[in-house]
């Protein structure tokens, strides 16, 4: 099926289940434990053996010598594997380092080694006995150092012009020109790295956590120098992946070198402390931003550059994304930079580009209505856009951004805080109100299904979607329980399989909207046949209630398998409509803080999000990405900093304990409001993502809060105490 | 051939069954519990006592099993995830997490759940917190209390709003701040 031309009125238009806010389906699997993770299924040929991965100890050079004597001589050891010994692997073509390193080094962490044994403490054990001594090269790990050599990029990545903004910024008679940086930020995602592999013959098995099952079986058939179709890649439950499990990491090609070595299937989970230099991580920014306005609040220049930093071979941080589409004025430029660092992968995570691009230009356009004397509100609905600003006869296929942030003020209690900073006191405690416009376009990707109707009138979805956290099994089960007028218990829902037909997967707020339009596809395909088989004229029957009904006749759907399972396999597919519009997702994130007048201590106290992002499928489970991704806004605004040491190229704080994240007592109650939309331009579903909208703006509502509390404008994520503390004003 | 590492014999009650198991010394109760007697719903987030995700109850006391070695838990009772209820018999907090939504990706649920039962015990039993107005005095039931004590369990999808909510309900308290997600015409 091609979507072309507008959604008319389809069977999703009923929502007797979709839009509902049903619990999710696997809900009473994942609070009793009895859903299986990667490292957990007990659906293997042969006792597992344990692996356990040594990551490198320095950040560029090259191994001098690797001594696994003593290590192969220790209880239980069954192989060790390294580059000396392994079979030659081949790449990625997702993976910028090498999976297996030695004996050249690319970054610290990276895996050289995996040692296998019967136990996981003998596997560990041995790996601290593998003596490996290393010639040290000199590296690059300081961005700030390396951006003069940062080099424009082309396609996709290429600078931006429209108008002229040199021209119209030097002539606006209010102006902002301000730096900003953000930090290296990882994931940490609560399950770590982890797979069980094993070798039937040429033919390869994982059990493993990953976001994309499809590029997971084409890359380790890279890897392996083998036929994507002896790769079986299963995943059908992930405890979290934020674009850190996009692509095929060292557990699974550790995990399958070692299963080839000791003849058993190896499990690997990585140690924490590995992984967050081991894997890889989204990479800081310095960005400069230029805003050109007229005195009465209507911008004229929108100029946003970007510096980021990769590995040779990489790519950058698409900060200034955003910035092409979010206001209208007619001279415009964005141009990203791209330095080489040595450290460890750069690469997606949650809302890449947006993510850290919103959390300066949305602090810009604060600075921009102070120095205008105008509402903040105010001034970014002045400046909406209903068109695609480079391109002005491009419309948006919906944009309500303006109605997020009005709905979101009058909620939020706007109009009480004050416009002069550090003036709201509660006793020790300075408040301060902030704002900031969330936006994140929606990607649609080529998404299948297969769905199977059974003779006892149940409907089996399967597909290699994955869900991880996202709430997938829930939306495809309502997808399907809507199409075949089915209630929710009678479709069952099998993901995360590459036996399936291959799906959208999870990345980029596309899988909600993709992968259940590929079940529309192949439930639409589905209701042909069941209509068929019961003599029925496909074009007029309505699937209501478990019954197929034509006319004035109506049969139970189970009666169209009676003579055997119906099945339908489909691929959603994409017009133009994506180009001829724009889509987008929008909200507006309303944050209240309270700043420690003594300690400098921030809390939020209350956090508002309105989104725009069409139907939303599930109201609860789409909810619960929301205020997720409002928890991980506000780690970005205020806690989370991969701390680089420049001498040695490494992240210092690599683990739980050092990489600060939010914990219950720094989140306060959210609020989430979805305005009542359908976007008929982007798919059947009229559905859009809403998984990372949730996070784009809210760091610089955070900044944009504790500088009205403050008075103290912090340009440097996060936004620790010491960057503020000596300029808070004085107790009364 | 190389020396074996020492091994030694332990006796635990797990979820109301006996277990006698023959372990290396080295293995923590969180693997004690996942490889050797196969409960797989006590998670592995950090194994450093970093994340919470570990959590399981021992003889009452909440304690991060990744931190404790299973020889030193001799004659312990241990309830994991799967010992508070089943799908088909949820435990009531259970059944308040999947009610309010208290999770995504469920890799720090059952260490949430584990952790939220014993919270409330905690402050039935006047254990104090450092949000606590009156250190003297009994702790309050209050979400401000719960989020204080469920703070050594990490959530990176961050359902710490919806466990709050999920908890307050289970422990019997209002709280004016719960809300559904709202569709607004």
């Amino acid at each position: 099926m091609k979507f072309e031309t507008p959604a008319g009125t389809n069977p999703i238009d009923a929502m007797k289940v979709i839009g509902q806010a049903v619990d999710r389906v696997d809900g009473k699997l994942k609070t009793t434990g009895q859903a299986p993770y990667a490292y957990e299924h007990s659906e293997i040929p042969a006792k597992p053996a344990f692996g356990y991965v040594i990551g490198a100890g320095i950040a560029k050079g090259r191994i001098a010598s690797f001594n696994a004597e003593e290590a192969r001589r220790m209880p239980g050891v069954l192989a060790i594997v390294s580059a000396k010994n392994a079979q030659p692997l081949g790449k990625g073509s997702m993976n910028t380092a090498k999976l297996l390193g030695g004996p050249n080094v690319d970054h610290y962490h990276q895996a050289l080694a995996v040692v296998v044994a019967e136990s996981f403490e003998q596997a560990r054990s041995a790996a601290n006995a593998v003596r490996i001594t290393y010639d040290r090269a000199q590296g690059r790990f300081d961005l700030v150092a390396q951006k003069p050599g940062a080099q424009p990029l082309t396609g996709n990545d290429a600078d931006t012009h429209t108008g002229d903004f040199e021209g119209a910024f030097a002539s606006a008679p209010v102006q902002v020109d301000q730096t900003y940086t953000t930090p290296d930020q990882n994931h940490a995602m609560m399950e770590p790295f982890a797979t069980i592999a094993w070798w039937e013959g040429d033919a390869l098995s994982v059990w493993t956590s990953n976001q994309m099952i499809a590029w997971n079986k084409r890359e380790l058939a890279k890897t392996f120098q083998m036929p994507p179709d002896k790769v079986h890649v299963r995943s059908p439950f992930i405890g979290g992946g934020f674009g850190g499990k996009l692509f095929l990491r060292a557990d699974a090609v550790m995990a399958a070198l070692g299963a080839k070595a000791c003849g058993r299937p190896v499990k690997i989970a990585m140690p924490r402390p590995l992984m967050l230099n081991n894997a890889t991580h989204r990479p800081a920014t310095i960005q400069r931003i230029r805003l050109g306005s007229t005195r009465d609040g209507k911008l004229t220049a929108i100029g946003h550059e970007s510096w980021s930093g990769d590995l040779p071979g990489g790519g950058p941080e698409t900060a200034t994304q955003q910035t092409r589409l979010l206001y209208a004025a007619a001279n415009r430029l964005t141009a990203l930079r791209l330095a080489e660092l040595d450290l460890p992968e750069a690469n997606a995570m949650r809302a890449p580009g947006e993510a850290p691009g919103l959390m300066a230009l949305e602090i810009a356009i604060d600075e921009m209505a102070e120095k205008l004397a105008m509402d903040p509100v105010k001034f970014r609905v002045l400046n909406d856009t209903q068109v695609d600003p480079e391109h002005p006869q491009r419309p948006f296929s919906q944009r309500n951004l303006v109605r997020c942030l009005e709905d979101g003020a009058a909620r939020f209690g706007w109009s009480r805080r004050s416009a002069r900073p550090a003036q709201m006191r509660e006793g020790r405690w300075l408040i301060g109100m902030g704002v900031a416009a969330g936006f994140r376009n929606n990607i649609n990707m080529t998404s299948a299904a297969r769905v199977r109707l059974a003779g006892d009138g149940t409907v089996t979805v399967e597909t290699d979607m994955t869900d991880i956290g996202t709430g997938s099994y829930t939306i495809i089960a309502q997808t399907a329980a809507e199409m075949m007028g089915l209630p929710l218990e009678k479709v069952r829902v099998k993901l995360g399989d590459s036996s399936f037909p291959v799906s959208a997967g999870s990345g980029g707020q596309w899988g909600a909207n993709s992968s259940t339009s590929g079940v529309y596809a192949a439930c639409a395909k589905l209701r042909d046949l069941a209509a068929q088989s019961l003599g029925m004229d496909p074009a007029s029957v309505q699937f209501a209630d478990g019954e197929v009904r034509a006319g004035n006749r109506s049969a139970p759907l189970a009666d169209a398998a009676k003579s055997g399972e119906l099945v339908a396999e489909e691929t959603m597919q994409w017009g133009d409509l994506g180009r001829k519009f724009q889509q987008s997702t929008f909200g507006a994130h309303f944050v209240e803080v309270a700043v420690d007048f003594y300690t400098g201590e921030t809390r939020v106290r209350r956090m508002l999000a309105v989104c725009a992002a069409g139907r939303i499928l599930n109201p609860k489970t789409a909810r619960s990405q929301v205020i997720g991704a409002m928890t991980m806004g506000v780690g970005g605004a205020l806690m989370e900093e991969l701390a680089v040491d420049k001498r040695f190229g490494f992240f210092v704080n690599h683990d739980l304990a050092g990489y600060e994240v939010p914990v219950h007592a720094d989140i306060p109650h959210q609020d989430v409001v979805f305005l009542d939309e359908e976007d008929d331009k982007v798919s059947p579903m009229k559905a859009k993502g809403v998984g990372e909208l949730g996070l784009c703006g809210v760091g610089a509502a955070v900044a944009n809060a504790v500088y009205n509390a403050t008075g103290v404008r912090v340009r440097d994520y996060p936004i620790t105490l010491d960057k503020y503390l000596a300029d808070l004003p004085e107790p009364v | 051939m190389a020396q074996q590492p020492p091994t030694m014999a332990v006796s635990l009650e797990v979820n109301g069954e006996p277990q006698a198991l023959m372990l290396d010394t080295r293995t923590t109760l969180l693997d004690a519990l996942r490889d050797h007697i196969g409960l797989m719903g006590t998670k592995k987030g950090c194994d450093h006592g970093q994340c919470g995700a570990c959590t399981v109850l021992v003889n009452g006391i909440r304690i991060n099993s990744c931190l404790s070695l299973a020889v030193m838990h001799e004659g312990d009772a241990v309830t994991t995830i799967e010992g508070l209820g089943t799908p088909q018999e949820l435990h009531p907090m259970q059944a308040a997490f999947v009610k309010h939504d208290g999770f995504q990706c469920g890799y720090c649920t059952p260490g949430q759940i584990c952790s939220a039962v014993a919270v409330l015990d905690e402050i039935k039993a006047g254990i104090p917190s450092h949000v606590q107005g009156d250190i003297g005095g009994a702790p309050d039931m209050t979400v401000l209390e719960m989020r204080e004590r469920m703070s050594g369990n990490l959530c990176r999808c961050g359902a710490y709003s919806n466990i709050a909510e999920a908890m307050a309900e289970v422990a019997g308290v209002r709280i004016a701040e719960t809300h559904d997600a709202e569709v607004r015409v």
